[in-house]
């Protein structure tokens, strides 16, 4: 039963990752990857990550693909207006081609470790992911997190200034 | 939990659309969102070993990455409609000023 759902979610998320690609209206291609977030999101909970989905959803399918659609409709862009360029496509398909088979040729030849760390599945369960997540940023995480919040300052200023006409 | 190659292999499909996406489209948004697809495999990878190896260190990396995404976007659409401002396209063919 979990193996179908897990082949059913496989199929819409590369389904709608090839359309990502493919569309040439970019909102049908911001659509399409809302799609694909969703079903990442569906993974996480599969894999015992609920706050990951709830974050995936909230900050992937929420604010950013909000902030993209919004600039795709204030640029008011026409629709294919791009040439065909055949020879672009094919070396690009290449390199994508060889990316994946480097990919899974390492995944074949080589073996996960066997499972070391102290969370498993029962306990998550118990005392909650939310919980536990929160645990590990506020003490082993504590620096790395308090310069992602340095970064987002930098952003918001950076972005304030690119936007701007005149400063 | 499902076995974790699969997990594996879905990533890095997602992964290779995301690079074929890059280096074909000309839309600089359609590129930015063929990026953040990239990130999300990565992400699917990070959470997928994370839980297979039961430690919560991936998990966290992924929060970080989220975070590195939203500032990307933000500054990534600014550069965008600066550059649309400037020549009226947002064709990445364009951005040629400063080629010789």
């Amino acid at each position: 039963m979990e193996t179908l759902f897990f082949l059913i979610i496989s199929l819409v998320a590369i389904i709608s990752a090839i359309l990502v690609v493919t569309c040439k209206n970019p909102i049908n291609s911001a659509l399409a990857l809302i799609m694909t977030f969703f079903c990442l999101a569906t993974y996480y909970v599969m894999l015992d990550a609920p706050f990951m989905a709830a974050v995936q959803v909230m900050v992937y399918a929420g604010a950013i693909m909000v902030l993209m659609v919004f600039t795709i409709m204030l640029l008011n862009i026409r629709v294919d207006a791009t040439k065909k360029h055949s020879h672009k496509l094919v070396v690009g398909s290449i390199i994508g081609f060889f990316t994946f088979l480097n990919i899974v040729i390492v995944l074949v030849r080589s073996r996960a470790a066997l499972p070391t760390g102290p969370y498993s599945g029962e306990m998550i369960k118990k005392i909650g992911h939310t919980e536990l997540v929160g645990r590990e940023i506020f003490t082993s995480f504590l620096l790395p997190f308090e310069i992602t919040s340095i970064l987002l300052l930098v952003a918001i200023v950076g972005a304030v200034i690119l936007a701007k006409k005149k400063i | 939990m499902e076995n974790l190659n699969s997990y594996l292999i879905v990533s890095a499909v997602l992964f290779s659309i995301g690079t074929i996406g890059v280096l074909t489209r000309k839309n600089a948004i359609v590129i930015f969102m063929c990026i953040e697809l990239m990130l999300n495999a990565v992400n699917l990878t990070f959470v997928a070993l994370s839980r297979h190896l039961g430690n919560l260190d991936g998990q966290v990396f992924v929060f970080f990455i989220m975070t590195v995404a939203a500032a990307e976007a933000a500054v990534g659409l600014a550069l965008i409609i600066a550059f649309y401002n400037n020549k009226e396209s947002i064709d990445v063919d364009d951005v040629n000023l400063m080629k010789w």
